[in-house]
């Protein structure tokens, strides 16, 4: 790649986060570096997977809605956590975590156990109980 | 107080710490020359690893990896810690930074507050250095960022102690000690070696055979998991040769500007050569994500547009494999 050929697309990165490095070479075939502001098909693939995750979330609260799984899966996909992520956060069996995402398990959970999975995702024990429609 | 610590920004976070850290201990080195010569550059598809619900596949080698052979190389002594307990781990920070010694820190990208949120995820593989401390801030010089920054306490320990796979626990790390003057050449040698052996390596996962495997998926990818699971894989690839820290082409770019300063160190033209080769590799590279990109944006099934990425992923897993023999009789 040539350096004037460094791509200078949009993307998340704005203003305040500043640019990103880039090897390219020069004229006379020298390397040197350069500073992108984005390349479109970078950001198209980060799209992606974040609209992966997008969807991950609002298939997760549909089933919270129906009762077909604890609020526990709905925060985890919000966090982008995967469960093994989330147990080793929670500091549990993975074995343990998948089974509080049963509905019937959760509603038995102690006070205890609710505020470490609160404290994982980062929000109140009000807030884990309750996933608004 | 505030140490004397010039922040260059660099393309990968563990190259770009090593390369700042040298540079405070009064030696100069560049971050490609790091990465070459503690062998980065490599190519491996592991199926049965799954991130964020695609295979595994990744352009470098394991983070740790390239900073502890490029110490062993060049005769430089790193001390490594891990901390149990936060507490214990910010007292040791502080300490350090007290004797004016800034030091290098695993942390995860998560809850680093400074990326954008859409970079946030868990990944706890990123490298910082941290070069003083005001108050209750401390001075964050993180090489993939284009300005210094800074994070409170608290928002360290988050970082450090992040959970997952390759959890930090508070990973902290600094050379110690260093050879009189660096010898490049033998290091050069031994780190290019490394890197043809795995590049050649005879296992189907690894290297230019790793590539032409994965070439191979793709063409039955559409028929086997359906257009939106393919997608997402293709983009996965895609997302990690691309992502921050690759300096573009999946290192590649960065791996010629490592042969082109070996060639003026061992004075071998045929490294120029070869440099010249490998940004070439580099450009198939972007032409290879760029198409990969389309398909996924166009929502297309195509098995022709599949076959087409796979194509151009055969013909640089084929180059590569004749590049790197190239390069190892080079040598």
């Amino acid at each position: 790649m040539k350096k004037k050929e460094i791509p200078q697309d949009e993307s998340f990165f704005t203003e305040e986060h500043g640019k990103e490095l880039y090897y390219a070479v020069d004229e006379e075939g020298n390397y040197t570096t350069g500073l992108s502001s984005g390349w479109e098909a970078k950001t198209i693939a980060l799209n992606n997977a974040l609209e992966a995750i997008e969807e991950r979330i609002a298939d997760a609260k549909k089933r919270v809605l129906e009762n077909k799984t604890s609020p526990i899966e709905y925060y985890m996909e919000v966090c982008k956590m995967e469960p093994p992520v989330l147990a080793s956060y929670v500091g549990m069996w993975l074995w343990r975590v998948k089974r509080h995402f049963k509905p019937a398990v959760f509603k038995k959970l102690s006070q205890k156990t609710l505020e470490k999975y609160a404290t994982a995702f980062d929000i109140t024990v009000e807030q884990l109980k309750n996933v608004a429609p | 107080m505030k140490i004397d610590f010039e922040h260059k920004q660099s393309a990968h976070c563990e190259n770009g710490v090593v390369s700042n850290l040298m540079k405070f201990n009064g030696h100069k080195i560049s971050e490609p020359m790091v990465f070459g010569i503690g062998s980065g550059l490599l190519f491996c598809y592991i199926p049965f690893i799954k991130i964020n619900y695609a295979p595994l596949i990744t352009y470098r080698a394991m983070a740790g990896f390239i900073f502890n052979r490029f110490a062993k190389r060049v005769g430089v002594k790193i001390k490594r810690e891990k901390f149990k307990d936060p507490k214990k781990a910010k007292e040791r920070l502080d300490e350090n930074l007290q004797k004016n010694n800034p030091v290098g820190l695993q942390v995860g990208v998560y809850n680093l507050v400074y990326f954008p949120d859409e970079y946030r995820f868990h990944f706890n593989a990123h490298n910082l250095v941290v070069y003083g401390k005001e108050e209750d801030t401390y001075l964050i010089s993180d090489p993939v960022m284009q300005h210094v920054t800074t994070l409170t306490s608290k928002q360290l320990e988050k970082v450090r102690y992040a959970k997952g796979p390759f959890a930090p626990n508070g990973h902290m790390y600094y050379p110690i000690s260093f050879p009189e003057t660096l010898h490049l050449e033998k290091a050069i040698r031994k780190g290019i070696k490394h890197t043809c052996r795995e590049m050649l390596a005879p296992v189907p996962i690894v290297g230019a055979r790793g590539i032409k495997t994965v070439a191979k998926l793709i063409r039955k990818w559409p028929k086997k998991h359906g257009a939106k699971k393919a997608n997402h894989y293709l983009g996965q690839i895609v997302r990690m040769q691309e992502e921050i820290g690759t300096g573009g082409g999946g290192f590649r770019y960065i791996y010629a500007a490592f042969l082109q300063e070996a060639s003026g160190v061992l004075k071998n033209e045929a490294l120029a050569v070869l440099s010249k080769e490998m940004t070439e590799i580099g450009d198939q590279w972007r032409d290879f994500a760029l198409n990969a990109s389309r398909i996924y944006k166009n929502r297309s099934v195509q098995e022709d547009a599949y076959n087409k990425v796979a194509d151009e992923l055969e013909a640089i897993g084929n180059r590569e494999a004749t590049f790197f023999g190239k390069l190892k009789r080079a040598i």
